[in-house]
């Protein structure tokens, strides 16, 4: 009784090797792959699974992000309008004569100004919600969008912006590299340093954490402006793709992002997921997607699909996964059944 | 203990005065913009121009109510504006084949769809326990497909439309346009039911504490379902009526139409976090949104600036309530002092 170890490290076991939320999504996203190329005899190629990526890639550097606000257990309805307001910052200043990479860095440095504004407010006034906070600064930033460039489109960049989302080396599009890069840096961030652990730690227990000496402001400060930064790479490779902009851009796209979180297996109580997760559920839909548009399907089916997957993947969770999840200590149910525990003398 | 309790009652008072304060801020607020519209455009007190913004705000007041409900729980609901779209696309697609069909009929058709929406949602909150904000987004997207699949893409357009149901926005009931009396019987009803009878007052104590609520043996579960089937149904009647008043159902009618609800509860002093909100602090946020959105194309502002100024609004409207909030509690803890 005295001599107590607790042990950091789970038991590993094959069964919980495979027992994992991120293997369903395996079977989803090759599900999806087969049920794509029956649909279609050109599907399966290499240059098709590799190429299709440019079409969905843009909104996954979204992803990556939001899975750490998701796990401080936070949310950002921010974001789209963050792109709304970066790209057109960008096109503007491109059209009233800066240089294109004066252009680009005012994107990005754009986005993350409107990350700071979140996350400052959010830390000086933690008696709200993220959702309010971010719900008033998705109208304004969308706002000073419409004010900026009013109901234009804006665009003629050089020739060579164009590769940022079309451009691709030995048949590998660019923005997979990018993608990769980034997915590999956010996924040794939040798993393999000491700030993605503070993360884990916030979205457990928030008051648990300031105590034990983790500069929580700091760390919701630095996701929000780590969000705005990647909403700066959204607007940057959207904008190439589409080749001009316009304030209603990546209308609904916090939507989409969040869904891709929440299907990747991250729990929005927050506190626990992983970066693998969204990573997977950005090619479930991006290829769900682009399979339904193989066979002249609209987007509408889709919405439907994805709707129903996002549900019934919570649901899983919830039913499977759910209860060791956040196993709570035992005088905690007693107390909620109404029972006070005895103190031991 | 006499004197704790004398002290507890005072700083009750005092966070009772706070939230008066609240409301009468927003009153406030509301006479001074009412001033400046009216010295930039004389017409804008008029008679008529009152009327047209209670018409055209109507449909938020009455979505505002069910949401009011759902968000003193701790919920929230992102669904509704695909609702409004998949009720008022039913309503209109029915209308188009039985032209001879009663309005009111509709109408009822509409909150059914409403209904089954609401209690799906219901469902999932309080039985599967899945965050409210996962389970309406995940129903936003089925019923929003649901829409376009059903009109299989196509307008339902004026001239395909009876004029019985083109009057239910525009005819009037005891000299009150019929939206405005809707609007206006609904929040007879809303104020009734939060303030005087049991379930209402039960849903102000599951949104404040759960547990609690949980132990003293309120139905938790089945309340939630309650809010979310009443947000749903009040839902489905916006839609029907927003298809009449606009005379034309879409596809993409009310989208994204949720965050103005949503809006104008937090303007109302509706706290995102449950357990608070009131029926006379919902009326004036209400307003105050209505009043905006009419007020603004007639003093000349461009249309491009209007998003700001209402996002500006709303944040400083949330950042004023959390400021005079910590202002109470100040004052309270400095009477408590020894």
């Amino acid at each position: 009784m005295s001599e107590r170890s607790i042990s950091v490290d789970r038991p590993r076991s094959l069964k919980r090797f495979f027992f994992q939320w991120e293997w369903l999504l395996v079977l989803i996203l090759i599900a999806v792959n087969v049920i794509n190329s029956t649909l279609s005899p050109y599907y399966l190629n290499f240059g098709s699974l590799v190429g299709s990526t440019n079409s969905f890639l843009d909104m996954a550097f979204l992803v990556l992000p939001m899975t750490f606000v998701i796990i401080l257990g936070n949310i950002d309805i921010s974001v789209a309008s963050t792109v709304a307001l970066s790209a057109v910052v960008m096109a503007v200043s491109f059209n009233a004569g800066a240089p294109m990479p004066l252009a680009v860095a005012l994107c990005l440095v754009v986005g993350t100004a409107c990350g700071l504004f979140n996350g400052l407010i959010m830390v000086k006034f933690k008696e709200l919600s993220s959702v309010i906070v971010t719900l008033a600064t998705m109208i304004i930033f969308r706002g000073i969008a419409y004010v900026i460039l009013e109901d234009q489109a804006s665009g003629h960049f050089p020739a060579w912006y164009s590769f940022l989302a079309w451009g691709s080396v030995r048949h590998v599009p660019f923005i997979l590299m990018v993608f990769a890069v980034c997915a590999v840096a956010f996924g040794l961030l939040l798993h393999k340093t000491s700030f993605g652990r503070k993360v884990f730690a916030m979205g457990n227990n928030l008051t648990a954490a300031r105590y034990s000496g983790i500069k929580t402001d700091s760390v919701v400060v630095a996701v929000e402006a780590l969000t705005g930064l990647m909403a700066g790479f959204t607007a940057l490779f959207l904008t190439s793709r589409m080749g001009s902009t316009r304030p209603n851009v990546a209308q609904g796209y916090e939507l989409s992002v969040i869904a891709m979180v929440v299907l990747g297996g991250v729990s929005t109580s927050g506190g626990s997921g992983r970066i693998g997760g969204p990573i997977l559920a950005v090619f479930i839909i991006g290829y769900l997607n682009y399979g339904l548009g193989l066979v002249n399907t609209t987007a509408n089916v889709l919405l439907i699909i994805v709707g129903s997957l996002l549900i019934l993947s919570v649901l899983v969770l919830n039913l499977r996964f759910g209860r060791n999840r956040h196993p709570a200590p035992p005088g905690a149910k007693m107390i909620a059944r109404g029972k006070v525990p005895e103190e031991k003398a | 203990m006499s004197g704790e309790m004398i002290k507890g009652t005072a700083r009750a008072r005092v966070i009772r005065s706070g939230e008066g304060f609240r409301e009468l801020g927003l009153l406030v607020f509301i006479a001074i913009l009412c001033v400046a519209f009216q010295l930039r455009n004389h017409s804008f007190l008029t008679l008529a121009n009152i009327k047209d913004l209670l018409d055209n705000t109507a449909i938020l007041g009455i979505l505002s109510v069910g949401m009011t409900l759902v968000l003193i729980t701790g919920g929230i609901d992102l669904s509704i504006g695909a609702t409004i779209a998949l009720a008022g696309m039913t309503s209109a697609l029915t209308g188009m084949v039985i032209p001879a069909i009663n309005p009111l009929l509709s109408i009822l058709e509409g909150m059914a769809v409403g209904l089954v929406i609401g209690s799906v949602i219901g469902l999932l909150v309080a039985r599967f326990n899945i965050l409210p904000i996962i389970a309406t987004l995940g129903l936003m997207n089925i019923v929003r497909g649901a829409t376009y699949i059903e009109s299989g893409g196509a307008w339902v357009s004026s001239y395909q439309m009876s004029d019985g149901f083109k009057a239910l926005s525009t005819g009037t009931t005891l000299g009150v346009n019929n939206l405005v009396f809707i609007a206006l019987v609904i929040f007879v009803l809303f104020w009734y039911f939060v303030n005087h009878t049991k379930t209402g007052r039960r849903i102000y104590a599951i949104g404040s504490n759960p547990e609690a609520a949980d132990i003293s043996g309120i139905p938790r579960r089945r309340l939630l379902w309650l809010v979310y089937a009443t947000m749903g149904v009040l839902a489905g009647l916006a839609g029907v009526l927003w298809v009449s008043k606009f005379a034309s159902a879409q596809g993409d009618t009310a989208l994204g139409y949720e965050l103005n609800v949503i809006a104008a509860c937090v303007l109302g002093g509706v706290s995102i976090s449950g357990g608070s909100g009131k029926a006379s602090g919902l009326i004036l946020g209400v307003i105050l949104l209505g009043m905006l959105n009419n007020a603004l194309p007639l003093i000349n502002v461009s249309p491009f600036w209007q998003q700001f100024i209402q996002g500006v609004v709303i944040l400083a409207a949330v950042l004023t309530n959390v400021a005079v909030k910590r202002n109470n509690i100040r004052l309270a803890l400095r009477k408590r002092a020894i």
